[in-house]
């Protein structure tokens, strides 16, 4: 670094360029590797299962004919690398083989459930992000410096519960209080506006905690640092010195973690689409898992797997966009 | 936490063992978890005997009533108990739990020592897996197993164990490298100790214990994946029952009876709550690192902190900054303490005025009351705070940081950290014109490019769309200093502007702060410890001495006409060119007293040859004489003892004679604050 720092100018910018180029280059490989484990683990998923899947799919009485035609449908039969590379082709070329249950192509089921548990998700992210950003903004300057210190402790103790309740027991709370007690919010199914208040809050409240919680702590951090002091002495507003010259620092140190919630979040619709009945990818999956239909689970697997890598690469091009050093200090 | 938080791992081994489980329980946290996690256990082991016929007797005359007396949770669509059946669910639900818990632990420890027992290759390739794995969230693989494993307890016990066996298998990698680096292992290795020899004697033992904390917090965890899991129906089946089920079963009925869906649930939050609070509270008790938040003491200030008023001033056109006893307080908690005691000082324009002084003199704190940078909380009192004419002490701050922001620059003793690593250099510099001089984006810009270039950064355009650790230490305190000069600049205080910089960059530094002085007729203000630098680019020097200024003289008397004991003797302790390069430098002997303990009488007393009775008693007033020179000692126009500790002066060369020789430490800080001043 200190070589960097030093260097003659016109070197400089061509490191820097080389940097992001490099840096891009290296979180690409690294997408395609985790992909690849993805797609290999969701094929081997079916042949860990001990026994026959299609027997176990079908049932004990099913006829041993059917069984069998089933598994030369399924291509079943054929030695296990040659179903291998028959699986990659087909997932590359977008065919995830056809859901027992729906008689459907598996592509098609997940197209139609996907957009529900997409819209859940990425609510309940911008709701989270929406709550914590302002609040540990406001308690990070209101408790700078050791100030305030019972706001403080109250801050964190509620934080903390509240972020130590997992999602669908909170799911399970709200519909006590706002469906049942107060009849003020529908409880079940995706009808209108009103329908998202219930299962976002739920998937929403816990990482608000938790990132309210980092971002407070990142604050009367940040704001201790002597460049805020230079920025003091430039006698910038209130507004500016915490908007512009603390949060940006602060918040490079919270998007991993928030990228970690993301993804946790994406997982989490899985149990509040099942509390609040909505039909999307979560609720379907667990169906499909009971129901034992084995290519509609991969399928989803792959779908959610799929999610949180993309979630992955977006918080470290973030990082990097935020703070411009970190793909310098990666390297050097 | 459960699944919406992966829990942060502990990793640094413990350094004493045992110790804390048994202490935790004397902190209130630790003693109400400890209990809490008692009672869960003891309601595992007793429950199930104790209520397990009642909770599963058929009442056909109470089904799913409400909470009664009879019925503390109501009764379920076959009339059972519901309070008794989810007490007698707790064996079931922490079993399992812990069971899970149990295959985590396994599986994570065998990939996470793999290291050390099978080759470089497979380690390597065992590590790539636990990588990919741990970006997953905990119940999407929990899930994945949950298919390969079949729906049902034991299924789900394997689902969940595998689930969190990858984070496991990263805690216990990361605590075996950190073991396997240290010397007697190393040793024990070129000893031809066995690789499982190795493993069991040497470092398990050395993980056992932030394992075992780790794994109380993931039985948490685990407690909750498991009633998420029974609640999805992928779980307990048929006629067993844990927490997650009857909260399924609950959920259903949940309008016309909602104490069956809640019970159960309350009764999953406590258990793992009582898991992971136990397990916290111990981490924090022996000292592993995790989420645990640092203490958040120390300086912050508020812009345009509004000192005390009492005067109004008529202005002197030629008078920049006019300081009159000035006073800083801090209340603390043995009462307050004054750091800085009745400053005073006047700058004129285009003047270059040095403030000396050792580490903890007070002089970095009293430019940055004179500048309204002072936190808020210390109290800042002076009799006359007027710059260019404009009294400080009184008035709207926002007239105060128009003014200021404009008019009065500071340069910082770091440039690596004076500058906000997330912003551009030149948005930096521009958002001064931009807030105070009215500037709009692009004119703001283009001044920020000309003001680089006046600090001769090259490539300036260039530069000012870098980002500050794009740039060098030296060219960052230039571009401070041209950040200074985007308004209409009247002072520039420097504070150790030079002290973190190597040498032939200081000079640059210190002659560009002397040229924008000379060019601008700005006034500079340059607080540094080493009296060197001082020497040679100031008009007039102060010296400082526990908050208090000792003596004022002109920059070119230092070395010769120096009256207080103390100037004298950071004159001397200045080595020369002829001084033996190989002898230790001379040090004033004793330290500068805490602002909490001064002395009465002199403050410089205790370490100076001269003082006498008069000495220790009074405390000496600042003196003018008819020069304008100021001195604070009894004993300023007695000659100097011979012999004494510190007087050198013969052997002294002015400190004009060092022009090329600006040094990176003085010895004058060396013995009051050997790490160096960093305010
Ligand atoms: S007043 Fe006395 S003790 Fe203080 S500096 Fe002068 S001679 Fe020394």
């Amino acid at each position: 670094m200190t070589t960097l720092s030093q260097a003659p100018s016109r070197t400089l910018t061509r490191l820097t360029g080389n940097t992001w180029i490099r840096f891009a280059a290296r979180r690409a490989g690294r997408l395609v590797l985790s992909l690849w484990a993805l797609v290999t683990a969701a094929f081997l998923m079916i042949h860990l299962i001990p026994g026959d899947p299609v027997r176990a799919a079908l049932g004990p009485t099913a006829a041993a004919s059917l069984v069998a035609a089933r598994r030369a449908d399924l291509g079943l039969d054929d030695p296990l690398p040659v179903q291998y590379v028959h699986y990659l082709r087909d997932v590359l070329s977008g065919d995830l083989g056809t859901s027992m249950t729906f008689n459907l192509p598996t592509s098609q089921v997940i197209g139609d459930r996907l957009p529900a548990t997409l819209q859940l998700a990425l609510t309940a992210f911008a709701v989270a992000v929406v709550i914590a950003v302002p609040t540990g903004v406001l308690m990070g300057v209101l408790t700078r410096g050791g100030r305030a210190r019972r706001i403080e402790l109250g801050f964190t103790g509620t934080s903390v519960a509240l972020g130590t309740i997992p999602d669908f027991l909170l799911g399970v709370l709200l519909v006590y209080v706002f469906g049942v007690s107060l009849g003020w919010l529908p409880v079940a199914g995706h009808t209108g506006p009103a329908s998202y208040v219930l299962p976002v809050l739920s998937l929403a409240i816990g990482p608000a905690a938790v990132l309210a919680r980092l971002l407070r702590v990142q604050m009367v951090t940040v704001i201790e640092a002597d460049y805020m002091r230079t920025a003091r002495a430039k006698r910038l507003p209130a507004a500016v010195l915490y908007l512009r010259h603390a949060l940006p620092n602060a918040l490079t140190a919270t998007i991993t973690v928030g990228g970690l919630l993301l993804s946790a979040m994406i997982a989490g619709t899985v149990l509040v689409e099942n509390v609040f009945a909505w039909q999307g990818l979560g609720d379907t999956i667990v169906h499909s898992i009971l129901a034992k239909d084995y290519p509609l689970v991969q399928g989803i697997v792959l779908v959610y797997g799929v999610g949180v890598l993309l979630v992955n690469v977006m918080v470290d091009v973030a990082v990097a966009l935020l703070d411009p050093h970190s793909t310098t200090i990666r390297e050097y | 936490m459960a699944m919406n938080t992966p829990a942060p791992a502990r990793t640094r081994p413990a350094p004493r063992r045992g110790g804390g489980w048994l202490a935790v329980l004397r902190t209130p946290v630790g003693a109400a978890a400890g209990l809490l996690l008692g009672a869960v256990l003891v309601l595992a082991v007793i429950a199930p005997p104790l209520w397990h016929d009642q909770a599963a007797t058929i009442n056909t005359g109470d089904l799913l009533k409400g909470a009664s007396s009879a019925h503390w949770a109501g009764t379920d669509n076959l009339g059972r108990d519901l309070f008794l059946r989810v007490l007698v669910a707790t064996r079931l639900s922490v079993g399992l739990a812990l069971l899970a818990m149990l295959v985590a632990v396994v599986a994570g420890l065998l990939l996470g020592t793999a290291a050390v027992v099978v080759g470089r290759r497979a380690a390597r390739l065992i590590a790539a897996v636990v990588d990919i794995a741990v970006a997953f969230p905990g119940l999407l693989l929990a899930l994945f197993f949950a298919v390969i494993f079949g729906v049902g307890t034991t299924g789900a016990v394997l689902a969940i164990g595998c689930a969190t066996a990858p984070g496991f298998a990263r805690l216990t990698q990361t605590l075996v490298a950190g073991v396997v680096a240290r010397d007697y292992v190393a040793a024990a290795r070129i000893a031809g100790v066995g690789r499982i020899r190795l493993l069991t004697r040497h470092v398990l033992p050395n993980i056992a214990e932030p394992l075992v904390v780790n794994a109380t917090i993931g039985a948490g965890s685990a407690l909750l994946s498991f009633a998420a899991l029974s609640f999805l129906g992928l779980g307990v089946q048929g006629a067993s029952y844990d927490w997650g089920r009857l909260l399924g079963e609950g959920l259903d009925g949940i309008y016309v009876h909602p104490a069956a869906a809640l019970a159960p649930g309350v009764a999953v939050i406590v258990a793992g709550l009582a898991f992971n609070l136990f397990g916290e509270a111990v981490a924090k008790r022996i000292g592993l690192t995790g989420t645990g938040q640092p203490p958040s003491r120390g300086r912050a200030a508020r812009p345009g902190a509004a000192p005390t008023a009492r005067t109004s001033a008529e202005a002197s056109t030629d008078v920049v900054l006019d300081v009159r006893d000035l006073t800083v307080t801090v209340t603390g908690p043995d009462g307050p303490v004054r750091p800085v005691r009745g400053v005073g000082f006047r700058l004129l324009r285009g003047e270059a005025v040095g403030i000396v002084g050792e580490s903890g003199s007070g002089k970095s704190m009293t430019v940055l009351a004179v500048a309204g940078l002072l936190d808020e909380r210390l109290q800042v009192d002076a009799d006359r705070l007027t710059f260019l004419g404009t009294d400080l002490l009184s008035g709207s701050p926002r007239d105060h940081a128009r003014l200021l922001g404009s008019s009065f620059a500071m340069v910082f003793q770091d440039p690596m950290t004076s500058f906000n690593p997330a912003l551009r250099v030149g948005s930096q510099l521009a958002e001064v014109s931009r807030r105070h001089g009215g500037l709009n984006r692009r004119d703001a810009a283009a001044r920020a490019v000309d003001r680089l270039r006046a600090v001769r950064i090259p490539a300036a355009e260039r530069r000012a769309y870098q980002y500050p650790h794009e740039f060098s230490g030296g060219m960052r305190q230039r571009a401070m200093i041209g950040m200074g000069m985007m308004g209409s600049p009247a002072l520039i205080v420097a504070d150790e502007p030079t002290t973190a910089l190597d040498v032939t960059v200081q000079r640059q530094v210190l002659r560009l702060i002397d040229s924008v002085r000379r060019s601008a007729a700005v006034a500079t203000l340059l607080i540094s410890h080493d009296v060197t630098v001082v020497g040679q680019v100031c008009d007039r020097v102060l010296v400082m001495y526990a908050g208090r200024i000792v003596e004022e003289l002109p920059a070119s008397e230092l070395a010769t006409k120096a009256r207080h004991p103390y100037t004298r003797a950071l004159v001397a302790a200045v080595p020369d060119m002829r001084s033996d390069p190989h002898r230790p430098l001379p040090v004033i002997p004793g330290r500068l007293p805490d602002p909490s303990e001064l002395p009465v009488g002199c403050a410089f007393a205790p370490r100076c040859s001269l003082a006498d009775d008069r000495c220790h008693r009074h405390e000496p007033p600042l003196e003018t004489d008819a020069d304008g020179r100021r001195v604070a000692c009894w004993q300023a126009d007695a000659e100097p003892r011979r012999g004494s500790d510190f007087d050198s002066r013969a052997d002294v060369t002015p400190p004009s004679a060092h022009k090329t020789d600006a040094r990176t430490h003085s010895a004058a800080d060396a013995p009051a604050a050997p790490t160096g001043e960093r305010p």
